[in-house]
């Protein structure tokens, strides 16, 4: 490094393009692309995203092929399939809160402000790039789900004597394996909301986890006739409703319990939206 | 060019940056001198718009910093060079920050290069030494070819090397053209490297003016005498028109006087001189001296402060 020492060096042996127009999403798009796909975290996280989801829908999956006996009429073999979803909500939720903390935990966001200070602008591309990469993640995990789960419940009936695997023309089966793609994103949303919010890894994933698990576990220690009024809007219970193909009525619909998950992800949003404008970096 | 008017920051009950006023030119590196805890970092977040101001503004080339059309063109500023994912590459990292303004890809090469890091440049900077991480900070602050460079305490923790190369940098960016705004806390640094100083204490700004002046308005010509008659010597240089303080060594400081009236007086006054010493107080002791009241965090040991002495800028006779 001698040699850098001699010839001090300045900025300009090459002259930059002059500049065009303003600096704005597209550039900060492509900027969030870069850095979530150069820090390994991503791949471990998505790696274990799709192993856990596949894996336990695989394991689910086969002990109803085991056990037809169990496989009442109400059985539904593309929630079944999906059954994964529960625990991948947890990786989700990490990736989410670690989308933007880890810029906070490691001083990086103060550099990412520096190159660019319009707090919209970089704020809009973090939340465009991991919803899309939630989504399509979400998506691919979904159907490599529901596909692994019905190969393995194939060729097994029930005691009634039905096959126990569907497929994506039966009767709710598509819009149940793409929301299952939905629901993972929209959990990933709340948890990158909760982030931006509390600017804290481990608080950040308390917080999505406190939201989505143990909150509708505590409800269950309420009175049974409040409960049937309040489990349904947990953000969870709300959710799970897009990935199920015979809806129970005492819950909402697929799309109005998807509706107020989103709600909940764009309440943690706007509000994590609101402190990123106002707070000091 | 940057601009401050009547800059403030309150953090809670502490006035971090009270009333700052002051312009950074450019063509030429501007120190930013205070002791820790002064306000200097604040004031460099204010420029950025990390931090919101309480009261005033702050402006680069004419306006905010945040409204800029393309940021990285603007300003390039080190602020803390640990500010990197650690786990991303030194490549990975500055093409990141490339992408935002629109810079091509190729600049991503050329920055590394000019900081010496291409060996490194697929490695993850989480291995990086402190001035490996330094270089990588000046890099990317180099990316957008800006014409604003800021930089906070550069040579911090750097080897004499390390410390060569920035300054050496600083003052061809300056050349350039550019506009320099290097912070830091030893006088000693800005004597090397700055033409022009702002100086802050406790917030407020103490000093505005080129190195020169600051020289010459706050270090004090003295002068060392040993002489076997202390008594009668410091009587007649005090009847002379200087201050003189007993050293305790056998010598005497003398404040006030030309080396050359010194001797001139003890001559006429047929006093024996051991020795008689020119010594000019450094820019460090006139830094403290300056800053002695704007101190946040004294040490718990009181430092001699020449300041108790009547300052008596001699013309000589």
């Amino acid at each position: 490094m001698s040699t850098v020492t001699a010839a001090p060096a300045t900025g300009s042996r090459v002259a930059l393009p002059p500049a065009r127009g303003r600096s704005g999403l597209a550039g900060a798009i492509r900027s969030e692309l870069t850095k979530i796909r150069s820090t390994r975290s991503t791949y471990w996280t998505l790696l274990a995203l799709v192993i856990v989801t596949v894996g336990l829908g695989a394991l689910v999956s086969f002990g109803a092929a085991q056990h037809p006996g169990d496989t009442g009429p109400g059985f539904d073999a593309t929630q079944r399939s999906l059954g994964g979803l529960y625990l991948s909500q947890l990786i989700i939720v990490v990736l989410g809160a670690l989308t933007i903390t880890s810029e906070y935990s490691t001083g990086m966001i103060r550099t990412s402000l520096t190159a660019q200070p319009r707090r919209g602008t970089l704020f809009a591309a973090k939340a465009i790039v991991f919803c899309a990469v939630s989504l399509a993640t979400g998506l691919v995990v979904s159907f490599l789900s529901f596909f692994v789960g019905q190969a393995i419940m194939s060729g097994h009936h029930s005691l009634a004597g039905f096959p126990l695997s569907v497929s994506l023309g039966d009767p709710n089966v598509l819009r149940a394996v793409i929301g299952g793609g939905l629901f993972l994103a929209a959990c990933g949303m709340l948890s990158f909301g909760l982030g931006m919010m509390l600017r804290h890894t481990a608080g950040a994933i308390t917080a999505a986890i406190g939201l989505l698990f143990v909150l509708s576990v505590l409800v269950n220690f309420l009175p049974q006739s409040w409960q049937d009024h309040i489990d349904k809007w947990m953000p969870a219970i709300a959710g799970t409703q897009i990935w199920a193909t015979k809806p129970d009525p005492s819950f909402l619909g697929p799309w109005t319990g998807f509706a107020v998950l989103c709600g909940y992800a764009a309440a943690a949003m706007i509000a994590g939206w609101i402190l990123f404008q106002r707070r000091d970096a | 060019m940057i601009e401050a008017r009547g800059l403030t920051k309150r953090y809670g009950s502490t006035l971090a940056v009270d009333q700052l006023s002051f312009s950074v030119e450019p063509g030429r590196v501007t120190g930013f001198l205070g002791p820790n805890g002064a306000g200097k970092t604040t004031t460099m977040r204010m420029i950025l718009g990390l931090d919101r101001p309480t009261a005033g503004t702050v402006t680069v080339a004419g306006k905010a910093f945040s409204r800029a059309d393309h940021p990285m063109r603007e300003v390039g500023a080190l602020l803390d060079a640990r500010a990197v994912h650690g786990g991303r590459s030194a490549y990975n990292h500055l093409l990141c920050l490339a992408q935002t303004n629109d810079l091509p890809a190729r600049r991503v090469g050329e920055v590394l290069e000019l900081t010496g890091l291409s060996e490194v440049a697929k490695k993850r900077t989480k291995g990086f030494s402190l001035g490996m991480g330094q270089r990588l900070g000046i890099a990317a602050a180099l990316l957008g070819d800006p014409r604003v460079l800021m930089f906070d305490e550069p040579v911090n923790g750097l080897d004499p090397e390390g410390i060569l190369w920035i300054r050496n940098l600083m003052k061809a960016l300056a050349a350039e053209g550019r506009t320099i705004f290097v912070s830091s806390h030893l006088m000693s640094e800005m004597e090397n490297t700055a033409d022009h100083l702002i100086v802050i204490g406790r917030g407020r700004l103490i000093a505005d003016c080129t190195v020169a002046e600051f020289i010459e308005q706050n270090s004090r010509q003295t002068v060392r005498v040993r002489t076997p008659d202390q008594g009668p010597l410091s009587a007649v240089l005090a009847a002379g028109g200087a201050s003189v303080r007993d050293e305790g060594d056998g010598s005497l400081l003398v404040t006030g006087l030309t080396p050359a009236r010194v001797g001139d007086l003890a001559f006429e006054h047929s006093i024996r001189l051991h020795e008689l010493a020119p010594a000019r107080a450094s820019l460090e002791e006139a830094f403290m001296e300056l800053t002695a009241g704007a101190v946040e965090f004294h040490a718990g040991v009181p430092v001699g402060n020449p300041a108790d002495e009547p300052v008596t800028v001699g013309k000589g006779s």
